[in-house]
């Protein structure tokens, strides 16, 4: 073969004017800025709409400050102000007090069954707040209660010993079902510090006990610190266990305030200005936690030598067991059993006897149409949550990853916003932004799946910027050198190797997306209630045997779903820090 | 510096220390003695239970068998074992260890305040000490804000601050880079020749480990095979495995026979030899060193007698030296030989080999 006869293929010249410039054009990229699009629909319409009502008159809209004037101006929101700081304060504490000491010993000792407290631990963690607060009600009543009239009937005293209408128990049984983030955030970070780290410093002379608390704790200081962050802000916008608790203790929580607003007339500009502190309160702890973390850095600054040998406890061990036992009895052994008591009984004040027992509970959730399409709600409403999220998040992700667009962080910022934003904030902005003309999708299903799909975003956008990191950019772009559109590689390509953990992703979203309240309690229409709304108004009439019948409902799908989820993605993907 | 005193230095004796996980044993019946302020290391390839025993010197671990004594008294015995915070050592890790969250001077300082002594004693001591690793400047700084090596020396500073009875070091130098690692075995050295620190030092590294120490312990699967000082390991190894683990090597399998020593079809006389190193007969394994054998066209007649008649097989050039493959007429054997550049040969050429017999290290069988 001559050298003449190989010709370079005689391709068009590649600029030829406009013609060239949409040769070059990539049909993907009109996704790109359909995707940035809906992300700006969705993140940043409802906070501008709350800003903008914020400052508006209720009819006219006019630029007013009024609303702000009527929200600070009366007493008893000021104190509704303190007492949720209060609140959150106290709840972060009481979490970080019942999760450090569990992380270290489940992470860097010897203690014994582990597992199982890991896995009760999960078992707080998928508990919804609100449920495990009617639990509570069930044990700490102040005359009802199963621990009260216990206490009364052994020491034969006329009252009970501890009140859940109050302030503290209030904190106790809120922090019980925060706590797991913290210790999710602190036995990851604990996993990884080396014990070399520990080992200098033994033999440079300090104990074990020293070196814990000059070590090993600081070492994690940034973990507790992000874990306590998370929980101070869940707390301060949480809705359903106050509403549960402190409304008839008359504990006066901002949340509540919130939800007064919209009760009729609704005045949702004066509940606009009312939720902005939550915003700035959120962007100040960010700032604040920046600025202790300084110039140290906490990661592992070298990669070899990170085995880790486990602090042998002797006898300690067993205490550290005894009080993780205990916390996690409180959370949920306790609870649970109270409320399977009530699930199985006609009317749960009346204690152990077989006339007692009943199915009806659960029949009649079966039976009665509305409550079968409450479940049913739940159900399809997260799982298209879960759709959307992850969709638009493997998207962005994708688009920032391979830089395909300027200011690709941008697009990182609006991913992670609704992290920093409320549920119940963005609820009222979502109602601010879409309930009323022109998109008017007030008691729509789908201004409930966006509001979830928004809401749990984040949690989408970093599982798969992680996963998309983890991939090989050459395996796509191999797909392309033979001739594949990106779209292809993307469909071809990408989601098949990413199908684990995007669905893992989505289980991340669907989980928390069945029991979510605080953004649904605005959203739901009378014709899309959920589940978490449904038991909130269980709780007002009282019925708690139907009431635990629901929870145990939803608790048993959790834990098969859960279930599933290990055994397709592997174990663990729920108590990993994300 | 008060630190050149070697009156504290301590000796350390290890006797018949063993380490047994399961049925593997990662450390085998080791016993050394380690003068007050000698520097010692432990080579070996990986597995070789370097690591196990300078954890066991360290309280990490705790012997299954054999004791380690510190100045005469029992540190490590299989029936207990000063925890490592009490044996007043220090150890400088392969990941350096040094704490994220703490700077520099903070590092440093951590095992002096734990000794109680005054806050400006310390200060002093750890300006002086910073000085002395050359980051006198840094101290304010964070290690994530520190270069590999300054972090390597931060490391150093906070092992040798509390003026340990008796330094360890685990494979300090595996995480820098190759410029960087050969600068720091002088620093470790030029450090141990300021102190005289007693100084157990890891490593799988041979360079390292010559550059550094004043005796060398070559390990193999859990066993102490030889030690010696770098050169006596180079130029008198005593087993197959320390002939083989330092520096590149041939060896020569022969037979007594007589006032000879027969080779694969060839021999020398046995007189040129040491007698104390040889048996009266049976079977012998020499060591011998590329650059220990010459090559030439022709035999001197001098030394005819130590002549080997070789054919060239394959040559190499390296820049530095010539690398040669040469084999006895008729027989078997492959022996490598160094030369300098300008001693040209060509492969297929038939030259004369000559052995120098005080370069012949006779191992163990």
């Amino acid at each position: 073969m001559s050298l003449e006869q190989v010709r370079p293929v005689q391709g068009e010249p590649l600029h030829r004017g406009r013609l060239g410039r949409l040769r070059r054009f990539e049909p993907a990229s009109l996704i790109w800025v359909l995707a940035v699009a809906a992300l700006l629909f969705l993140v940043a319409t409802p906070m501008v709409r709350l800003v903008i009502s914020s400052l508006q008159t209720t009819d006219t809209g006019t630029l007013t400050i009024d609303n702000y004037i009527s929200a600070y101006g009366q007493l008893r929101n000021l104190e509704a102000l303190g007492n949720s700081l209060l609140y959150a304060l106290e709840v972060t504490l009481m979490s970080a007090l019942m999760a450090v000491p569990i992380a270290w010993g489940v992470s860097r000792t010897d203690m014994p069954a582990k597992s199982l407290i890991r896995a009760l631990i999960l078992g707080a963690f998928i508990t919804p707040p609100y449920l495990g607060a009617i639990g509570w009600i069930l044990l700490a009543g102040p005359n009802a209660g199963w621990l009260n009239r216990a206490w009364m009937t052994i020491t034969g005293s006329h009252s009970g010993f501890i009140d859940v209408y109050s302030f503290t128990v209030l904190s106790l049984v809120t922090a019980l079902y925060a706590f797991p983030y913290i210790f999710v955030f602190t036995s990851d970070a604990l996993d990884r510090v080396s014990s070399e780290m520990e080992e200098a410093a033994n033999i440079l002379g300090a104990g074990n006990f020293y070196t814990v608390f000059r070590i090993t704790l600081p070492l994690v200081t940034p973990a507790i610190l992000g874990g306590a962050i998370v929980v101070f802000l869940d707390t301060v916008a949480l809705f359903g266990t106050p509403a549960i608790i402190a409304l008839p203790a008359r504990i006066r929580i901002m949340t509540l305030q919130l939800w007064q607003y919209f009760e009729f007339p609704v005045r949702a500009e004066v509940a606009a200005a009312y939720a902005i502190p939550l915003i700035i309160i959120t962007l100040a702890l960010f700032w604040v936690q920046r600025a202790i973390l300084g110039r140290r850095s906490y990661v592992a600054l070298t990669g070899k030598g990170g085995s880790r040998t486990l602090t042998p406890l002797g006898p300690w061990r067993w205490v550290i067991l005894g009080y993780s036992l205990f916390v996690v009895s409180l959370a949920v052994i306790l609870p649970y059993a109270a409320l399977g008591k009530a699930a199985f009984s006609k009317a749960w004040g009346l204690g152990f006897t077989l006339a007692n027992v009943t199915l009806d509970n659960f029949y009649s959730l079966l039976a009665e149409e509305g409550a079968r399409r409450t479940i049913v709600h739940s159900f399809t409403y997260s799982a298209a949550a879960g759709c959307v999220a992850v969709a638009l998040a493997l998207l962005a992700a994708y688009v920032v990853n391979r830089k395909l667009m300027p200011g690709a962080n941008l697009l990182t910022m609006l991913c992670m916003a609704p992290l920093v934003i409320p549920g119940i904030v963005l609820g009222i902005g979502f109602y601010a932004a879409f309930a009323s003309p022109p998109v008017a999708l007030y008691g729509t299903a789908a201004i409930l799946i966006l509001g979830y799909s928004t809401r749990f975003l984040p949690i989408a956008y970093v599982n798969c910027a992680a996963s998309l990191r983890s991939l090989n950019p050459e395996m796509e772009e191999a797909v392309r050198i033979l001739g594949g559109t990106r779209l292809r590689a993307i469909a071809r390509v990408i989601v098949p190797m990413l199908k684990k953990s995007l669905l893992g992703t989505w289980l991340l979203v669907f989980i928390p997306a069945t029991r979510e309240l605080s953004t649904a309690i605005f959203l739901v229409g009378a014709q899309t209630r959920v589940i978490s709304v449904m038991m909130l108004d269980l709780s007002e009439n009282g019925s708690f045997e139907i009431l635990a019948a629901l929870g145990f409902f939803l608790l048993g799908a959790t834990i098969l779903i859960v279930l599933l989820g290990y055994k397709i993605i592997g174990r663990d993907f729920m108590l990993r820090r994300s | 510096m008060s630190e050149r005193e070697t009156g504290k230095h301590s000796r350390l004796s290890l006797s018949g220390l063993s380490c047994v996980y399961g049925k593997v044993a990662a450390v085998d019946k080791l016993s050394m003695d380690i003068s007050p302020g000698e520097f010692i290391s432990l080579l070996g390839p990986s597995g070789c239970g370097k690591t196990t025993t300078l954890r066991m010197i360290a309280g990490f671990v705790r012997p299954t068998g054999g004791t380690i004594a510190m100045d005469g008294e029992t540190i490590s015995s299989t029936d207990g074992s000063l925890p490592p915070e009490k044996r007043q050592m220090s150890m400088i890790f392969q990941s350096y260890a040094i704490w994220p969250n703490m700077t520099v001077a903070e590092n440093v300082a951590f095992g002096l305040k734990l000794r109680r002594i005054d806050r400006a004693s310390i200060r002093t001591k750890v300006q002086a000490m910073l000085d002395t690793v050359r980051l006198g400047a840094l101290a304010d700084r964070y290690p994530a804000e520190l270069s590999g090596g300054q972090q390597q020396r931060v490391a150093l500073a906070r092992a040798m601050v509390i003026e340990p009875r008796v330094l360890l070091l685990d494979e300090p130098l595996s995480n820098l880079d190759a410029n960087l690692r050969e600068e720091m075995r002088f620093e470790i050295r030029r450090l141990h020749d300021a102190f005289h620190f007693t100084t157990v030092y890891v490593t799988h590294d041979q360079g390292e480990a010559m550059v550094t120490s004043d005796r060398i312990a070559v390990m193999n699967l859990g066993r102490l095979e030889q030690i010696d000082a770098p050169h006596a390991l180079y130029t008198r190894p005593k087993t197959r495995f320390v002939a083989g683990f330092i520096g590149r090597t041939n060896f020569l399998e022969g037979r007594i026979a007589g006032d000879r020593i027969a080779f694969d079809h060839f021999d020398l006389p046995r007189g040129v030899f040491q007698a104390e190193e040889l048996g009266k007969s049976g079977a012998v394994v020499f060591s011998v060193r590329p650059h220990c054998i010459s090559l030439h066209r022709e035999a001197g007649a001098s030394d005819q007698h130590i002549a080997v008649q070789a054919r060239l097989v394959q040559r190499a050039y390296l820049g530095e030296y010539w690398d040669y493959v040469v084999s006895p007429l008729g027989s078997d054997v492959r022996l490598k030989v160094a030369a300098t550049p300008s001693q040209v040969f060509d492969v297929g050429d038939t030259l004369w080999l000559k052995f120098d017999p005080q370069q012949m290290a006779p191992i163990e069988a």
